[in-house]
C-alpha cells in the first residue's frame, strides 16, 4: 500500500557557510553553531568563524580593495543595482528566514525584505554622485588649481546589528562598498541566516570576490582579532551590544589609527532614511595642488 | 659646489616691536589668572638660549578651571549667539591679527627659532587668512552640507604643537568659534608666547570672556585636557605616538575626535620633471622651517636615470642656504626648536650613517649658542633604514631612488603614514595617474608645501582622523557630521 502512496518529500538541509574571497569555506576550526528561530526552534548550523577565518578575510578584502576602488563609480552602481536585482528574485527565500530569526509576522518581514532591496537602489544610485557632494574645488590665493576628492579608506570591519537581520546588516554594508572600500563583516550571531543568504545574491552579482567577505560566529571571539589586525583600516562597531567589548575594541583600533564608527543605540530604526554619514565615515578626502599659467 | 654664498650684510629685524612680559598666567574667562595647582616653567630662544619669559605649567584643576569657563560660555553666551555676530567677532580678530602682523612674526621667530622670512612672509599672513575664511562661514553653516540645523559640539579641547605655534591655534581656534563651540587650547610648553598675545588680541576684539581659554604646560597639560569630563571634542596634532595614546584614551566615551599626525612624505621626482622647480621644490620640501613640518617632503624617490643630476643640483642649491639669526631677514633655515629635538634629530642621523647610508650636510658655519643642526641629505638609502621609515622632523633628507612609475608608487605608499606626498613631472596624465594612486591626504604636483584655508589638510592611514581647512574642516567641530 505503502508504495503506492508518494510519499513525502524529504527536505534538503542546507549548510550555512563563510563567504570569504568570493568563496564559500567551512570554518577552518571545523567548528559550527546552532541556529535557532525566535521561538528558540532548531533552524539551521552555521559556521562559527575563528581566528584565523577573520585573519584570511581580511587578506582576501586587502587583495580586492586596489580592484574595487579603481572600479569606476558608475561601475559600482550598476553592480550595486544588479545586486538589488538578484535579491528580489530571491525576496521569498529572505522574507522565511528574516520572519523565522527576527520572530516577524509575514507582512513586517515582507516589509523588512522590500527596504532592504530598496536601499541597495538607494545606495546604487550614490555611487557615482557622492564624489560630486563631497569633493570641491578649492578657491586658494595663488595661482593653483586645487581640488578634494573623496576616496575610500580601505579595508572595514563591519559588526552587524544583533536585532536587524537583513535590513540592519544592509544598511551598514551598502554604504562602505558604494564607495569602493573592501569588508569584513561579522553577521549577527543569533540571526546570521539572512545574511549567508545575502552573500550568495552579491556572488551572483558580478561584485568581484573578496568585496565583502562575511563571518558568522560570535562577536566577543572574532571581533578583537579584526579590532587590532593591522591591515584593518576602519572599524564599525554597530554591533556590539557590550559597551565595555566595545571600549576594548575601540582601545584595539587605536594601534593603527583606524576610523571608527561607534556603538550606536542597539533598537535604533533602520527603517529611517540613512542619510550619507555612513559612507562619510569611511572616505578620505584627498587634496591635489597643481600650479596654473602659461 | 662652486657658487658659493653672496656676502650679505645682517638685516636684523628689530624685537623693539615685541612687548614681552616677564611672567605669563594663564588666560581663563578673559582674564589672566596665576595658576590654582601649576608651577612654573621659563621658555627659551632656541637661537640663542636667552629665557624670553616665564609661563605657567597649568595643573589639573587650572584646566578643570578652563573647561568650566568654556562650559559657562558655550551655554550663556557663544552657543546662543546668532552666526551673524560670532562671524563679526572672528573678522575682527582676523583685522588684529593683521595689524600687529609684524609684532606676532617677530615673536614667533624668538620663540620658535623659525626665520622671520617665513613668520612674517608665511604663517602670519596664514593666521589672518584663516580666521577670515572661517569667519565668513559663521553665518552659513546649514550650506555647508551637513544638515539643515547643524549644531555644534560644545567645549573643544586642542592641543598643538611648536613647529607652527600661531598657525596651529589658527587651524584649530577659526573653526570651532565659527560653528558655536568654545575653546581651551594648550600651545606647546617650547613656544606658548604667541598664543598668550593672541590672549591679548582677544581681549582687545570684545571676545566674550570664556570662548577662548589658554592654558599653557606640557604633556600633563595636555592629558588634563583629553581626560577631562567637560570637553566634548579632542582636536591634537603632533606625533603619532601621542595620537594613538589619545584615541586610546577616548576610546568608550562620546568624545569626538580629529588627529593631525606625523608623515613621512614620499617627493618623487621622473626623469622629464622641470629640474629646476624640482630642486627649489626638495629644498623647500624638506628645509622649510628647520624640517619641522609633518607633511616635509622627508623621502625623495628620484628617477634614477636623472639620479646623479638631481643630486649635483641639489647640494649646489644647498650649499647657498643661510643658515643662521632667525630674526636676520637673509635667513633661510633657522634653529632647531629645542634641545631635546636637537638630540632626536642628531641620534636618527647617527643611526642612518650606523645602518650604512651616506651623510652629506650643507658647508655652513653654526653660531656657538643655540640648537642648530646644518641640512643634512643620505644617499644610499633603501627602504629598510630607519631614515626611511622614521619621522625625523628636522632638515634630513633621505634620497632613494626608483626606474618605473609602478615602483614609485610602490615605495611611496609603502609607510604607515599617509599624510602628503609630492610629483614631479611635465606629463599631467602622469600627474594625474600618480595622484590617484599615492595614499595620501595631500599631494602636490609641481609645488610642495603650499597651504590655504580654502584647501583641506589631513592624513591617510596612521597620520591622523579628519581634515583641517576649507568646507571639510567645519565637519570636526559640528554634531553628528563625520569628520
Amino acid at each position: 500500500m505503502s508504495s503506492t502512496r508518494p510519499t513525502e518529500r524529504l527536505a534538503v538541509r542546507k549548510t550555512y557557510k563563510l563567504y570569504v574571497g568570493g568563496a564559500f569555506p567551512r570554518s577552518e576550526s571545523g567548528r559550527s553553531y546552532v541556529v535557532h528561530d525566535a521561538k528558540g526552534q532548531f533552524l539551521a548550523n552555521a559556521a562559527l568563524a575563528s581566528r584565523k577565518d577573520a585573519r584570511d578575510a581580511v587578506v582576501a578584502a586587502r587583495k580586492a580593495f586596489g580592484g574595487w576602488s579603481a572600479r569606476t563609480a558608475y561601475n559600482r552602481g550598476q553592480i550595486l543595482y544588479r545586486v538589488a536585482e538578484v535579491m528580489e528574485g530571491r525576496r521569498a527565500q529572505f522574507v522565511d528566514e528574516v520572519a523565522a530569526g527576527e520572530g516577524l509576522r509575514r507582512a513586517e518581514a515582507e516589509a523588512a525584505v522590500d527596504e532592504s532591496i530598496d536601499r541597495w537602489v538607494w545606495y546604487a544610485g550614490w555611487a557615482d554622485k557622492v564624489g560630486q557632494v563631497l569633493g570641491s574645488t578649492n578657491p586658494v590665493a595663488g595661482p593653483y588649481f586645487d581640488f578634494s576628492m573623496p576616496e575610500p579608506t580601505g579595508v572595514v570591519a563591519v559588526l552587524a546589528p544583533q536585532q536587524s537581520s537583513l535590513l540592519g546588516l544592509v544598511s551598514v554594508l551598502a554604504p562602505v562598498i558604494t564607495t569602493g572600500n573592501t569588508c569584513v563583516v561579522l553577521a549577527s550571531a543569533d540571526r546570521p541566516l539572512p545574511a549567508v543568504t545575502l552573500t550568495e545574491v552579491l556572488a551572483t552579482s558580478d561584485l568581484p570576490g573578496g568585496v565583502v567577505n562575511l563571518l558568522t560566529g560570535k562577536v566577543p571571539e572574532v571581533a578583537p582579532w579584526l579590532a587590532a589586525h593591522s591591515d584593518v583600516n576602519a572599524l564599525d562597531l554597530t554591533g556590539t551590544e557590550d559597551r565595555e567589548l566595545a571600549t576594548e575594541l575601540e582601545r584595539a583600533a587605536a594601534d593603527n589609527l583606524k576610523r571608527l564608527v561607534r556603538v550606536t543605540d542597539h533598537t535604533q530604526d533602520w527603517t529611517a532614511a540613512p542619510g550619507i554619514d555612513r559612507m562619510t565615515a569611511f572616505l578620505e578626502t584627498k587634496t591635489v595642488w597643481h600650479p596654473m599659467g602659461i | 659646489m662652486s657658487a658659493g654664498k653672496f656676502e650679505y650684510a645682517p638685516a636684523p629685524e628689530s624685537r623693539s616691536v615685541v612687548d614681552l612680559r616677564s611672567s605669563y598666567g594663564l588666560f581663563v574667562g578673559g582674564e589672566f589668572v596665576p595658576t590654582v595647582d601649576g608651577r612654573m616653567f621659563k621658555t627659551v630662544s632656541p637661537a640663542t638660549e636667552e629665557v624670553l619669559a616665564e609661563v605657567t605649567e597649568a595643573g589639573v584643576e587650572d584646566v578643570d578651571r578652563a573647561v568650566r569657563a568654556a562650559r559657562t560660555a558655550y551655554d550663556s553666551v557663544w552657543g546662543p549667539m546668532s552666526g551673524r555676530d560670532r562671524g563679526k567677532f572672528l573678522f575682527r580678530i582676523a583685522r588684529l591679527i593683521q595689524e600687529r602682523a609684524r609684532e606676532l612674526a617677530v615673536l614667533e621667530s624668538l620663540d620658535n627659532g623659525k626665520p622671520i622670512r617665513e613668520s612674517r612672509d608665511v604663517d602670519i599672513p596664514q593666521v589672518a587668512a584663516h580666521f577670515f575664511y572661517y569667519a565668513g562661514w559663521a553665518d552659513k553653516l546649514e550650506h555647508a552640507g551637513f544638515g539643515a540645523d547643524p549644531r555644534p559640539v560644545g567645549v573643544a579641547g586642542q592641543i598643538i604643537p611648536w613647529n607652527f605655534p600661531l598657525l596651529m591655534l589658527a587651524w584649530k581656534i577659526a573653526p570651532a568659534l565659527a560653528c558655536g563651540n568654545t575653546v581651551v587650547l594648550k600651545p606647546a610648553e617650547t613656544t606658548p608666547l604667541t598664543a598668550l598675545q593672541f590672549a591679548e588680541i582677544c581681549q582687545q576684539a570684545d571676545l566674550p570672556p570664556g570662548v577662548v581659554n589658554i592654558v599653557t604646560g606640557a604633556g600633563a597639560t595636555g592629558q588634563a585636557i583629553v581626560e577631562h569630563d567637560g570637553v566634548d571634542k579632542v582636536a591634537f596634532t603632533g606625533s603619532t605616538e601621542v595620537g594613538k595614546a589619545i584615541a586610546r584614551s577616548v576610546a568608550g566615551t562620546p568624545k569626538k575626535v580629529t588627529l593631525e599626525l606625523g608623515g613621512k612624505a614620499a617627493n618623487v621626482v621622473f626623469d622629464d620633471a622641470p629640474l629646476d622647480q624640482a630642486v627649489e621644490g626638495i629644498v623647500n620640501g624638506i628645509f622649510f622651517n628647520q624640517g619641522h613640518v609633518c607633511c616635509a617632503g622627508s623621502r625623495l624617490l628620484v628617477q634614477e636615470n636623472v639620479y646623479d643630476e638631481v643630486l649635483d643640483r641639489l647640494k649646489r642649491r644647498m650649499a647657498t642656504l643661510r643658515v643662521g639669526d632667525p630674526l636676520d631677514k637673509n635667513t633661510d633655515v633657522g634653529a632647531i626648536n629645542s634641545a631635546e629635538q636637537l638630540r632626536r634629530i642628531a641620534t636618527l642621523s647617527e643611526v642612518g650613517e650606523a645602518e650604512g647610508a651616506e651623510r652629506w650636510s650643507a658647508p655652513c658655519e653654526l653660531p656657538d649658542r643655540g640648537f642648530w643642526f646644518a641640512p643634512t641629505i643620505f644617499t644610499g638609502v633603501t627602504q629598510a633604514h630607519r631614515i626611511a621609515r622614521e619621522e625625523i622632523f628636522g632638515p634630513v633628507l633621505s634620497i632613494l631612488t626608483f626606474r618605473t612609475p609602478a615602483e614609485a608608487v610602490e615605495k611611496a605608499n609603502n609607510t604607515p603614514y599617509g599624510l602628503s606626498a609630492g610629483v614631479w613631472t611635465e606629463k599631467g596624465s602622469r600627474i594625474l595617474w600618480m595622484a590617484d594612486r599615492l595614499r595620501a591626504g595631500v599631494v602636490w604636483a609641481n609645488t610642495f608645501n603650499k597651504f590655504d584655508p580654502t584647501s583641506p589638510f589631513g592624513g591617510y592611514k596612521e597620520s591622523g582622523h579628519g581634515r583641517e581647512g576649507g568646507r571639510h574642516g567645519l565637519a570636526a567641530y559640528l554634531k553628528g557630521a563625520a569628520a
